[in-house]
């Protein structure tokens, strides 16, 4: 079986200052892999290594059994298969709603505009916004713009999705919204490599989890091994810490 | 003060053509100096906002030029001394043959000199897009041109619409130094009227009030275009 994302040997450094040591992980077609990790452990750049918007400085990464070029322009192609969640959203905030979910769709995948728009209204209808096509980023709620930064990216029909803390910044009554959009995804099966702390999605949506510390991956466990009986001292640390809030 | 004010010659022949023809130069200069200023001016801040070190450098030494040299300097270079050291074709075919060898110089020194100042304007506007949009726009598959086009620049240029209303303004009041080169714009329209007349007062009151009007007309239309771009939702930018 092809793994949907193979990415080995993955190192990268700031100055001399290493952020990821060789870290490894295959996710299969389908899976849901949370990533998690104390703060400055290497997570967002891991993430962003996956799509190549970080480059790195050792190590291949293959999506769908294509190779990502080091080169970033000619990564381009590739990066447009994998839908990309933020922590701030980013969404474009000179653009309306329906511009934003149309803009790549129309640029890079060369959809006409009435095909682009179909496809964000078929999109809007499931996360409940079609009234707010017309609205912009900054008159919509947090939880809003972060389900619209999801359709953004859905809407490229991706083959894998990432997500780096996608609920960190939104006030607690917002989270709720965003995760269950989240874990439907992860029920239709799309392959979704997660950055969070909320350790209720991991348990809910992932196959695995992946614990990183200080730019390493320490360990990779089946989800309910890993908050049974995580297998390193670290992660069992962590745990308690996140687990004890 | 005994001065006998004549208002009457601001009206007469030929004075009150030869005003028009000031203001007529001084639009036109301004004008063609300030679309070489926007677009080169435009282009050179975005390559000075790229990662590239060389490409800063070029840029950068580019600004540190045209801005820190005097704009007078600058005109005197380039209609006395660049057709000197050009080869001897070139400098003759700038001096001889090319029309309005004055005009032309004012404007491209004019717009050369504006445009190292837009590009700190334009490199300023890019850097204060927060970073996650081009991460965003990448992240999406759109090219590094795309990005630019489609994301960055948009939101740039609505962070940098007001230093350019000041930077347009100065234009105006800049092309009045193309006068030392011998363009015939408004400043030395006036100066003209008063040697031929001995009223200086009315010359240069009319001079005063029409780069005011200028001024007041690129300030309104300036705060046309920005509450026209200004995006909804969002408070302006103070
Ligand atoms: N652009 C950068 N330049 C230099 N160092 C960086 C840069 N980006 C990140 N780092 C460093 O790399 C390390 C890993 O950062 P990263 O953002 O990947 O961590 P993280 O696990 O996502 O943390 P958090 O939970 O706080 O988001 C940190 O020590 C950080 O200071
Ligand atoms: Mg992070």
């Amino acid at each position: 079986m092809v793994e949907m994302i193979r990415i080995n040997g993955l190192s990268k450094s700031y100055g001399d200052v290493p952020v990821l040591k060789n870290c490894s992980l295959d996710v299969a077609r389908g899976e849901v892999v949370v990533i998690c990790g104390p703060s400055g452990s290497g997570k967002s750049t891991f993430v962003k290594c996956i799509n190549g918007i970080e480059p790195a400085q050792a190590g291949r990464i293959a999506i769908d059994g294509e190779d990502l070029p080091s080169k970033p322009a000619a990564a381009a192609r590739i990066r447009a298969r994998i839908g990309m969640v933020f922590q701030h959203f980013e969404l474009y905030p000179h653009l309306t709603v329906m511009e934003n979910i149309c803009l790549a769709q129309i640029h890079v995948l060369k959809r006409s505009r009435e095909e682009a728009k179909a496809k964000a209204h078929g999109l809007l209808r499931r996360v409940g916004l079609t009234d707010k096509e017309a609205a912009y980023p900054s008159q919509l709620s947090g939880g809003q713009q972060q389900r619209i930064a999801i359709v953004r990216a859905l809407a490229m029909d991706p083959v894998a999705m990432l997500f780096d803390e996608p609920t960190s910044a939104l006030d607690p009554e917002m989270i709720g919204e965003v995760l269950a959009v989240m874990l439907e995804l992860a029920r239709e099966g799309m392959t979704m490599v997660v950055v969070t702390h909320e350790m209720g999605f991991a348990k809910a949506a992932a196959d695995r989890v992946v614990f990183m510390d200080c730019g390493e991956i320490v360990e990779i466990a089946e989800t309910a091994r890993f908050f049974a009986e995580p297998a390193s001292e670290r992660a069992r640390l962590f745990l308690s810490r996140i687990l004890a809030h | 003060m005994n001065y006998a004010w004549n208002w009457g010659v601001l009206v007469q022949p030929p004075y009150l053509e030869w005003l028009g023809q000031g203001i007529a130069m001084t639009l036109a200069v301004s004008i063609a100096a300030g679309i070489i200023a926007l677009s080169l001016g435009t282009l050179i801040g975005i390559f000075h906002s790229s990662t590239s070190g060389a490409m800063r450098l070029v840029t950068g030494s580019y600004i540190n030029l045209f801005r820190n040299v005097p704009l007078l300097l600058q005109m005197f270079l380039w209609f006395f001394v660049v057709p000197e050291l050009l080869p001897k074709a070139a400098g003759t075919w700038l001096k001889r043959e090319l029309p309005n060898p004055e005009i032309i110089t004012a404007i491209v020194a004019l717009g050369l000199f504006t445009a190292s100042r837009i590009a700190v304007q334009v490199a300023a506007g890019i850097a204060a897009v927060p970073g996650g949009q081009s991460m965003a726009a990448r992240a999406s598959g759109l090219s590094t041109v795309q990005a630019y086009r489609l994301v960055l620049l948009p939101q740039a240029f609505r962070i940098v619409v007001p230093p350019l209303t000041s930077e347009f303004l100065t234009i105006f009041k800049n092309s009045s130094i193309a006068l030392t080169i011998g363009v015939y714009e408004l400043t030395a329209r006036t100066q003209q009227i008063q040697s031929f007349t001995y009223q200086g007062f009315e010359a240069f009151t009319a001079a005063t009030v029409v780069y005011m009007v200028i001024a007041l007309t690129v300030t309104t239309l300036m705060t046309v275009i920005e509450r026209r771009v200004a995006i909804p939702g969002q408070s302006a930018r103070v």
